[in-house]
Order: structure tokens, then C-alpha cells, then sequence
């Protein structure tokens, strides 16, 4: 206990900090060039469709990692952002794609509200229950529904001129409109995870009992976080239904929230770049595959990756990359 | 003792608190008072109720019957998050830390809240930063400034324990309710926690459920025996361990025998 250990420890901790974070400053640089080059390396539209996903993905990795609640139930906000983006651009004209996206999105948070405060109180699998009966009658909504179209959806959503000046309907500037909104929304993310109300959610995380002790209302922080996934769902949908200029029933099934925990837990739940990885590598097979003769063994395979995954690596790609990194470089 | 017991009305009190599981009475009518500045111990036989008891007056259950008093207050209706607001803190048998935080951001976590930016996403957790010299001086005095960047579940068991008490002493609580504070510990531990309760406990008062009644008589002013729910023995260490009644509770037995190993231990 000398005064060289309690003054030293701190300053070579926070040399080791400013370091990590200078490595991981340069990581994300290194992305964000690779983004912005992409499009002239690979077809526009798929990574498009990468990068929407992705960032569902993202926002639901927010809930899951960082607030350790399973919502099966995300579907309903991915594809309540889809609907109302779609509709809205394909009955009113004169609206600007930027508006449809941040009415797609309102939606798709207040519905995540009401959702939230139906389910929060809940725990465990009683949780994940409930957000999939939700979002089945959301799915059920949307099949009867007058403006989505039922089983047909809604074709022809016109990608229109952002601001009212940049037109959409090249796929490379759509693309860095596509690329604009996932970085903000990731931005949102990490930041969210950084903040007090971060450290807030980690400890609910990890012993809500001990957070309710030290004076927290849990069920507020829960909600908040649940409110931000579902809105950031909500964007990832408004912005495909932009890209793919439709809104379909496969967006509002449940297959597509597990297709989302699939994407997360590949990925890596609980790290921040796992859920982009996942979702690259869930729609890259689905593209490869549907090419190829085993195109209806798609889902065969997906969950054959998955049953790999979850039994012998099962902190996911980035996960255990990470954990690779820290074992061998320092 | 029952002299200044009764000229000063009681920090905590409980009227006739009861709880049932489907017919199982776990605490039966407990009428319980810790005065302002005990070290007050809650023990008994296993199954007594103590860990119920401590549960209700947390509000982590809600009473099926009676009422509980802080300072004359009735907080009977308040949530258990409430409860903490108020200053009366409690701790877990198992120790409860965050273990994926490090020592540091588990103590910071409890003094970020009176900040009133803990709903705020879009700050940088940098805003905390203030907070850290606070947190330090937390972790010094129960000795862990060492392991202040140490991720929580790489630090040993005793060491959570005392870092789980910084976290509530970062709270600056009237009450502190421990929950076996030394449970699962060797003596070293022991040792060292005994004599960290007695210095935090200065200006506060306790209530403790703790098993190892070496601890409960180095440590505390009084005792308070549940069996079977019910209260069974109140008084001073002296007073209770000769209580014919407490004896036959703890299986007819001496008492503390059944806690053999860990007074040996302790010793």
C-alpha cells in the first residue's frame, strides 16, 4: 500500500486506456474508409441490404448485449419503420424520402413504447413471449390492414430526391444516403453504451437485484432501452423499404426476428461491430446460396452455422476474435 | 441498554410483519427495532426467516401483513428502489457485484445517480469522470484501491465482498442491512471485513443476518434470534447465547457449535 502502487497503477491503467482507444479510433477509421470505397468493389445493393440489416441487427444487440433482455418480437418494429416509410412516399408525393424515414421511424418507436410497457415488467422467457405474441399481432395487423397491401405488400415506393434536390434513383447515391443513416445510428449506439445511462444498463445487466438496491427504477432504464431499439429497428426498416422501394409481410413474420437474434449471436452479442458481422454473413450466405442449386437449403445451413456457432464458439466472430486478439497481443 | 432503548424512538421498527407462501408462514408477527447507531444482529437456526425478514424490510417482498416504520415513517408502500432513496442500503448473501464492470465503474455506478444524468444516452460516460477521486477514496478504505481497474470477476472472493460494501457505503446510508457479510469466507477475510464494518459502521447503524457468531459477538450491540419465524430471544450477546430457549433452537445444542469450523477458523 505505498504511495508508488496507488499513484502508478492508475497512470499506467489510463496509458493502456489511451492506447486502446487510439487502436480502436484507427479500427473504425480503417472502416469507415472501407465503407465509403465499397460500393466501387462490390454491387451497390447488396451491401445496402448489409448494411439495413446490419443495423437492425445493431439495435437489437442494444436490448440483448447491453440490456440483456431477448426481445423475439423485433419484426414488428422493422417492419411498422417499412410500412409507414412506404406508405407515406407512395401516396404523397411531394414527400422527401428524409421525412418518410423519420415518420417510419416515429412509429416504430411509439410502438416500441407501448410494447415496452406492455412487456418490460416481465423476465426471462416470459419476456420473449410476450414481445412475440405483440408482434404476431402486429403481423396480423399488417396482413389486414388497408395500406400495406396484405399478402401482395406495397411495390413501387418511389425512392424520390433527398431534401428535395439529390435524386435516389442512382443506387450509388442512395447508397451513401444508406451509409449516412447506418453510421449515425451506430453512432447512437456506441455512444449510447458509453454514456451514464450505459453504465446504468450494464449493471441491470449484470445484477439487477444489486442496481435495484443502489436505487434504481430498472424498468425506466429498460424501457428507454427498449424504446431506443425499437426506434432504431424502426429506421433500419423505413431505410430498406427506401433501398428495395417495397414493403413486404416477410419484414412483420417472425421469422425475421430470429433471423435477428441468429444475425446478433453470430456476430457477437455484446460487442459492438458482432451484429454488422453477423448480418454480413447471414445475408451473404442467403445471396451465395439462393444463386446456387442448394438455394432451398438455405435454412438448412443457416442453422447448421448456428448450431456450430452456439456450441463451440460462443462469444461469435467478434467475440472470440477479440478474445484471440487480447491472448496473443498483450 | 433497554434503558436508552426505550428514551429513543427506534431507526428502524417493524410491527407484527408477516409473510406466507401459500399457507407457509416464513415470518411470523415480527416486532422488530434497530436503534440509532446499533450493530444490530438478526440470527437463527437455518430456515428462521432472517433472509425473509431482510427481504421485507427492503420491500425486494412485500409483507402479507403488518408494517415497518423508518424513523416513525410508515415506508410500508414504498418500492424497494425507494426504500435505498431513503438510505437504508442493503447488501446480498451472494455476493452482489457487477462483475463485467471494473471495481472503479461498481462503486461509480452507485454515485452517479444523484448527478441526475443517468437517463442521459447521449452524453459520454467521460461526464462520470468527476466521480472517479470520489470512487477511489471508496475503494482505499476498504482496501481495494489497488484493484480500482481490475474487471470485478477476476478478483477474489473476499475482495468482492469488500468491494460490494464500498458500493454501499458510496450510497452514504443511515441503515446498512448486511446479509451474511462474512458468508463463504476464510478467516483472513473475516478478519479483515469484522474490522471494516466496525470502522464504516461509525455514525450509521446496522442491521446484520450473519451465521459465524464470533462475528456477531465482536461485532454487535444487539441480538435479535428468529426461529421458526418468530422472534425467540432479543437482548445483548451475553444475555441471548444463555437464553435456555435460544439453546434448545439451535438443536439442543451449545450454542455456535454448529458454526464450529468457522470460529476455529476465525480463532
Amino acid at each position: 500500500m505505498s504511495d508508488s502502487t496507488t499513484l502508478s497503477a492508475p497512470r499506467v491503467v489510463a496509458k493502456r486506456k489511451r492506447r486502446a482507444g487510439q487502436r480502436r479510433a484507427l479500427l473504425y477509421a480503417a472502416l469507415l474508409a472501407l465503407g465509403l470505397v465499397a460500393p466501387f468493389l462490390a454491387y451497390p445493393v447488396f451491401l445496402m441490404k448489409i448494411l439495413c440489416f446490419a443495423l437492425f441487427a445493431c439495435a437489437f444487440n442494444l436490448l440483448l448485449g447491453y440490456a440483456g433482455l431477448l426481445s423475439f418480437g423485433h419484426a414488428a418494429f422493422l417492419a411498422t419503420g417499412g410500412y409507414v416509410t412506404g406508405y407515406l412516399l407512395a401516396s404523397y408525393p411531394g414527400l422527401t424520402p428524409e421525412l418518410g424515414i423519420l415518420a417510419g421511424t416515429l412509429c416504430a418507436t411509439l410502438l416500441g413504447a407501448l410494447f415496452g410497457v406492455l412487456s418490460i415488467r416481465r423476465q426471462g422467457i416470459y419476456f420473449a413471449m410476450v414481445t412475440l405474441a405483440l408482434a404476431q399481432l402486429m403481423f396480423f395487423f399488417f396482413i389486414q390492414a388497408p395500406f400495406t397491401g396484405g399478402e401482395d405488400g406495397l411495390h413501387g415506393v418511389p425512392r424520390g430526391e433527398l431534401f428535395g434536390i439529390i435524386s435516389l434513383r442512382n443506387h450509388l447515391s442512395m447508397y451513401y444516403v444508406v451509409f449516412a443513416i447506418f453510421v449515425l445510428g451506430f453512432a447512437l449506439i456506441q455512444r449510447t453504451v458509453h454514456s451514464p445511462f450505459g453504465q446504468v444498463l450494464k449493471a441491470i445487466r449484470e445484477n439487477e437485484p444489486r442496481a435495484i438496491s443502489l436505487g434504481y427504477n430498472v424498468d425506466a432504464y429498460k424501457l428507454v432501452a427498449f424504446v431506443l431499439s425499437a426506434a432504431l429497428a424502426g429506421l433500419a426498416g423505413s431505410t430498406k423499404t427506401i433501398v428495395f422501394q417495397l414493403a413486404s409481410l416477410t419484414d412483420a413474420h417472425w421469422h425475421m426476428s430470429g433471423e435477428v437474434i441468429l444475425m446478433t449471436l453470430l456476430g457477437g452479442v455484446g460487442t459492438l461491430l458482432g451484429p454488422i458481422a453477423g448480418a454480413g454473413l447471414v445475408v451473404s450466405l442467403q445471396h451465395l446460396l439462393a444463386q446456387s442449386p442448394m438455394g432451398n437449403w438455405v435454412s438448412v445451413i443457416l442453422g447448421a452455422i448456428f448450431v456450430v456457432c452456439v456450441l463451440s464458439f460462443r462469444s461469435g466472430i467478434v467475440g472470440e476474435l477479440t478474445a484471440l486478439y487480447r491472448k496473443n497481443f498483450k | 441498554m433497554s434503558v436508552d432503548a426505550s428514551a429513543s424512538p427506534p431507526v428502524l421498527e417493524t410491527r407484527n410483519l408477516t409473510k406466507t407462501f401459500r399457507g407457509f408462514t416464513a415470518v411470523d408477527g415480527v416486532d422488530l427495532q434497530v436503534q440509532e447507531g446499533h450493530i444490530h444482529a438478526l440470527i437463527g437456526p437455518n430456515g428462521a426467516g432472517k433472509t425473509t425478514v431482510f427481504n421485507l424490510l427492503t420491500k425486494f417482498l412485500p409483507p402479507t401483513r403488518g408494517e415497518i416504520l423508518y424513523r416513525g415513517k410508515p415506508i410500508t408502500p414504498l418500492k424497494a428502489n425507494q426504500i435505498a432513496r431513503l438510505g437504508l442500503v442493503r447488501s446480498f448473501q451472494i455476493s452482489a457485484v457487477f462483475a463485467h464492470m471494473s471495481a472503479l465503474e461498481n462503486v461509480r455506478v452507485a454515485l452517479q445517480r444523484p448527478l441526475g444524468t443517468s437517463f442521459h444516452f447521449w452524453k459520454s460516460e467521460r461526464t462520470l469522470s468527476p466521480l472517479n477521486a470520489r470512487a477511489l477514496e471508496l475503494l482505499e478504505e476498504v482496501g481495494l484501491a489497488e484493484y480500482a481497474d481490475t474487471l470485478t470477476v477476476e478478483m477474489p472472493y473476499g475482495r468482492k465482498r469488500a468491494l460490494e460494501l464500498a458500493t454501499t457505503l458510496a450510497l452514504d446510508p443511515d441503515v446498512m442491512l448486511l446479509d451474511e457479510p462474512t458468508q463463504g469466507m476464510g478467516a483472513e477475510d473475516v478478519d479483515r471485513i469484522v474490522a471494516l464494518i466496525k470502522r464504516v459502521a461509525k455514525g450509521r447503524t446496522v442491521l446484520m443476518v450473519e451465521h459465524n457468531l464470533s462475528v456477531v459477538s465482536r461485532l454487535c450491540d444487539r441480538i435479535t434470534v428468529l426461529a421458526r419465524g418468530a422472534v425467540l430471544a432479543e437482548g445483548d450477546y451475553k444475555s441471548v447465547s444463555q437464553d435456555p430457549r435460544v439453546r434448545e433452537a439451535y438443536m439442543g445444542s451449545e450454542i455456535g457449535d454448529d458454526e464450529a469450523p468457522s470460529e476455529r477458523a476465525s480463532a
